[in-house]
Parts: C-alpha cells; structure tokens; sequence
C-alpha cells in the first residue's frame, strides 16, 4: 500500500481540501452544537451567552422527556427483535436460492432501500388506516376495525420495513462466506437438519445479526420521517422531538441538548456493541 | 445446494408481500379517478399525475432537488476521488482518522447533522441558500462515493499502472489513461449511489431547507403532513418509478448487491 512517490506531502494535497470541507462542515458545527447545549435560553430574549447545565437536567428530570426517550429505546429495541426474526431467516431463504430467482429477490427485498423513507411511511400510512386495506383484512375475516394509525404499532411496522434491508445485507453477506458444501458435510456425518443449522449456519450468522441489529438499532432511535407521519401529535420520539424544540418551540439550547443525547447514545451503543461483534469474532474465528 | 421446503417458501412469500405492499399500494392508488385516497375502483385515471404536473411547487422541488442531487454526487466524486486515492495509496499520519472523518457522516444521526449545520448556518447568516444546501448534501453523500472508490482501487491490480509509469507515462498521464478508466464502475456506482441518496434524503433537509429551496422529499412531508389527496401518492409513484429506473441501472452497471452491502 505504501507509495515511492517522493513527495510525502502528496496524500495531504489529494485528501486536504474534503479534509478542510468536513472539518468545517462537520466538525465545528457539532462542537458549536455542543456548546449550544450548555447556553442559556431565555423565552422573550432567546439565546444567552451564560454557561448553564439545567437543559441536560431537565431533560433527565422531567418525566415528559423520560417518557419519550423510554418510548425511542422500546421501540428501537422492538424493531431490531422484529428485524432479526424476519431478516435472518429471509436471508437464509435466500442464499439457498438458485439464480436467477436468487438475484431477483435480493433485488426486491433490499431495493426499497433506495426508495425515499416518505414514500414508504405515505404508503404504510394508507395501509393502516382506519379505512385502509389492513383494517378492510381484519373487518372481512371477523374482527373489529382496529386503530392502528397514530399507535406505536404503526411506528414499529413501518420501521421494520425500512430498516429489513440492514438486517438482510449483513446476514446475508456472511452467509456467502460459508460454503455449503459444510452444512452438506454436517448432514453426511449425521448431524439432523436442526443440528447442521445451530452448530454450522448459526455462527456465521451470529456475525452478520449482530452488526446487521447495530446499524437497525442506531437508525430507528434517530428516524424521523416514520414517528412524525404515523405517529401523529401525541407520541413522540427523540428526533420528533427535537424538530419540535428546534422548529416550534424554537428553543434550540434544548433541542441541541437532545441531539447531541441522541448522538452519544449513538456512538456509545455503537461502540459497545463493535466490542461485542469482534470479541465473538475472535472467539468464534480462532 | 439444498432446496427451501414449503415452510420456507411461505415465509419467503409473506416477507415479498410485507416489504412490496406500500409500494404496490401508492402505485395502484395514483391511478384512482377518485378525490379521496382509494383504490381505483371504477376505472383507471391519469388526472393525479396531471395535477402533479401542474402543481408549481411540486414541480419547483422537483427540479431544485434534481438539480441538487446532481450537483452534490458530482462535488462529492470530486472529493471523494482524491481522498480515496490518499487513503488507499500513501501511509502518512492522520490516515485513520481522515478515513474516519470522511466516513462519519454514516454514523452521525442526520437528525444531528441537520441541527449542527442550522446552528453554523444561524451564525454564519447562511441560512436558506442553495450553495449551503449543497455543501450539507456533499457531507451526506460523500462516505458513499468513498467507500466505492476505495473498493475499486483496492482490488485493481496496479502492473498496468507500473507498466505505463516504466513506459515513461506520467503520474497524471498513468492515471487519466490507465487508472481513471479501471476503476470507473466504482466512480459511476458512487455517483448514482450518492444521487439517490441525495434526492432522498429528509430528516437533514428539513432543517436547512429555506421556503425558495424546498426538497422534493421536504415538500411531501409538509404536503403530508397538512392535507391527504390522491396527488400524494400520484409524487411517491413518480418517485418509485424514478428509483426503480436508478436501480436498474446501477444494478446493470455495478450489481446493486455489491454496492448496497455495508450501506447503512
């Protein structure tokens, strides 16, 4: 990888000015973000120049913030569960496919990627409605007309369908790394299909659940789009709210304290769980 | 190679029609000659499509979120492409970490992307300009390109490039004639892969965007959010299609599982 190139300045004049680009763009506006946090709000004269701690107190003490960030963790949590328990064995379904069947459904399942989160919630918003086509299902079989839209339920549904993808692309990925010829092998050495699958298949896949419940976990504390079209006024989530405190309340102090919550709780997770990920990858890998 | 039992087909067929369902249900719904969002019941119309077509607002954040896509996927090529080149080519100090800086933006909420660059822009005076709008969607789409650029060059084999360099070719020559157009997939991939996530995008758009630069994603969600017609669902249609076109391409060009793997 290393170059002769004589001149050792040469990587610092390719990569310098996206370097300078993001320090500027990324870098600086998250530490004034951070330095919003601890600045003063006043309601009639806005932002203060005087270093406070009560936006983060606040927001740990009052039980209306509490209760939104606990909603954003259970549902986060319940779409990750959710994503794996479909994912997973969606993935495995796959890679036993032949192509070009194999190809084309990967297509199909990881493709609404690439289709914008406000179509996607627009569509689900229709399907859940109390005229739409699930409540028509529930109606034709028996049931009562239930209220879906505007419940946690319809954020965690629409969830699990954006984030699906994250789950099966790692998954995924993993699985194409291990032969099938080893389960074939598991199977002649007279392993049941049960055992091949727990002592062969399920470790490889461990990897790729682990990273793939990461990434979907991270996205889902942070959507946006889906809590605030199919979570109607009253149930927030932590970006909802921040939106909120930036765009209505224009409380920004309050709505940076958020933030930047919502994106060490981030990082922390993330962190935590890369430690896990590549512990079990040393352990299971040799 | 084992083949999937009735069970597994089932469960594979419920999965298709969860992950298709909205998708099927917008395109049906955006061809309904009603008023209200229903299926089209009574026979099939194009008026929806027309009324999108005549909307100026709508066709305004069209073409503002056309125009910024494009333009952010080509900056961020131009970022991207030297960077990767670095990165991939000389050890030098600070390496892991501009790799890291670049990278970042996938792992930073877009949540707190949109609020850190609110705060700079309220400071700066920048709010509501398209330059500044760009430059936020160059940050978004950036790690995209890069992670592309630095696949491609990491599995070319340099000989070619050793050949020509031994050949008297130039550093620059060597790379315009022999370099540039091997990795070119990734440059394409990474492009398309940054224009779609750019005219997608909506939680960090919603901070930035000012009333004359309304995305087209920013505009459906104030759209949705205030009034529920069948026009909706004739735009989410229009951006399917859009999408669907996109990814054909991508997946013709690049194989649109190499590219999405590892994308979050």
């Amino acid at each position: 990888m290393t170059s002769r190139s004589p001149i050792p300045s040469a990587p610092w004049l390719l990569a310098g000015p996206g370097a300078l680009f993001f320090f500027g763009l990324v870098l600086l506006p998250l530490a004034l973000t951070v330095i919003l946090s601890f600045q003063a709000y006043d309601h009639s004269t806005g932002i203060q120049n005087t270093f406070t701690l009560s936006h983060y107190i606040t927001v740990v003490t009052d039980g209306y913030y509490l209760e939104i960030f606990w909603r954003t963790l259970r549902i986060a949590a319940l779409t990750t569960l959710i994503c794996a328990a479909i994912g997973v064995p969606e993935a495995y379904i796959l890679s036993r496919m032949r192509d070009p069947w194999r190809s084309v459904f990967l297509l199909v399942i990881i493709g609404p990627l690439l289709v914008s989160v406000v179509v996607r919630t627009f569509g689900w918003s229709m399907l859940l409605g109390s005229q739409g086509l699930v409540n028509q299902a529930l109606q034709f079989v028996g049931f009562a007309p239930a209220r879906i839209l505007y419940t946690e339920t319809a954020i965690v549904i629409a969830l699990v369908h954006v984030m699906l993808p994250f789950m099966v692309i790692p998954v995924w990925t993993a699985l194409q790394k291990l032969d099938p010829m080893v389960e074939a092998a598991a199977w002649t050495l007279g392993a049941s299909h049960l055992t091949a699958l727990r002592r062969v298949v399920m470790p490889q896949v461990t990897l790729g659940m682990l990273s793939g419940s990461l990434i979907v976990f991270g996205l889902s504390a942070s959507a946006f789009a889906v809590p605030a079209l199919l979570g109607g006024r009253r149930l927030k989530m932590a970006a909802t709210l921040v939106y909120d405190e930036y765009l209505q309340e224009l409380n920004w102090p309050l709505g940076a304290t958020i933030a930047i919550i919502v994106l060490v709780a981030n990082l922390c997770i993330m962190l935590a769980y890369n430690r896990m990920v590549e512990a079990r990858a040393r352990r299971t890998l040799g | 190679m084992q083949k999937n039992g009735t069970i597994a087909l089932t469960f594979h067929v419920l999965v298709l029609a969860f992950v298709l369902a909205p998708l099927v249900i917008i395109c049906l719904v955006a061809f309904t000659p009603e008023n209200t969002l229903s299926l089209p019941t009574t026979g099939l119309s194009l008026r929806w499509f027309k009324a999108v077509f005549a909307h100026p607002d709508f066709m305004a954040s069209f073409w503002n979120s056309i125009w910024l896509a494009a333009l952010s996927a080509t900056l961020a090529v131009a970022f991207a492409l030297p960077a990767g080149l670095a990165i991939s080519r000389y050890s030098f100090p600070g390496r892991d970490f501009l790799n890291a800086l670049f990278l970042s933006p996938l792992i930073i909420p877009h949540l707190v992307l949109g609020v850190a660059f609110l705060r700079l822009f309220a400071l700066l005076g920048a709010t509501g300009s398209f330059a500044w709008l760009v430059a936020t969607h160059i940050i978004i789409v950036t790690p995209y390109v890069l992670r592309l650029v630095l696949a491609a060059l990491s599995g070319l084999d340099r000989s070619a490039e050793q050949a020509a360099r031994t050949l008297g070719a130039g550093e620059w020559t060597a790379f315009r004639r022999i370099t540039a157009p091997m990795i070119l997939p990734g440059i394409t991939g990474g492009w398309l892969l940054a224009f779609i996530n750019s005219f997608d995008e909506l939680t960090m758009s919603i901070f930035v965007t000012s009333p004359a630069t309304v995305t087209l994603p920013v505009r459906m969600y104030m759209y949705a959010t205030e009034s529920i017609d069948p026009m909706m669902a004739a735009v989410s249609a229009l951006m399917i299609a859009i999408t669907a076109a996109a990814m054909l391409v991508l997946d013709r060009a690049f194989g649109l599982d190499r590219i999405l793997v590892g994308q979050r």
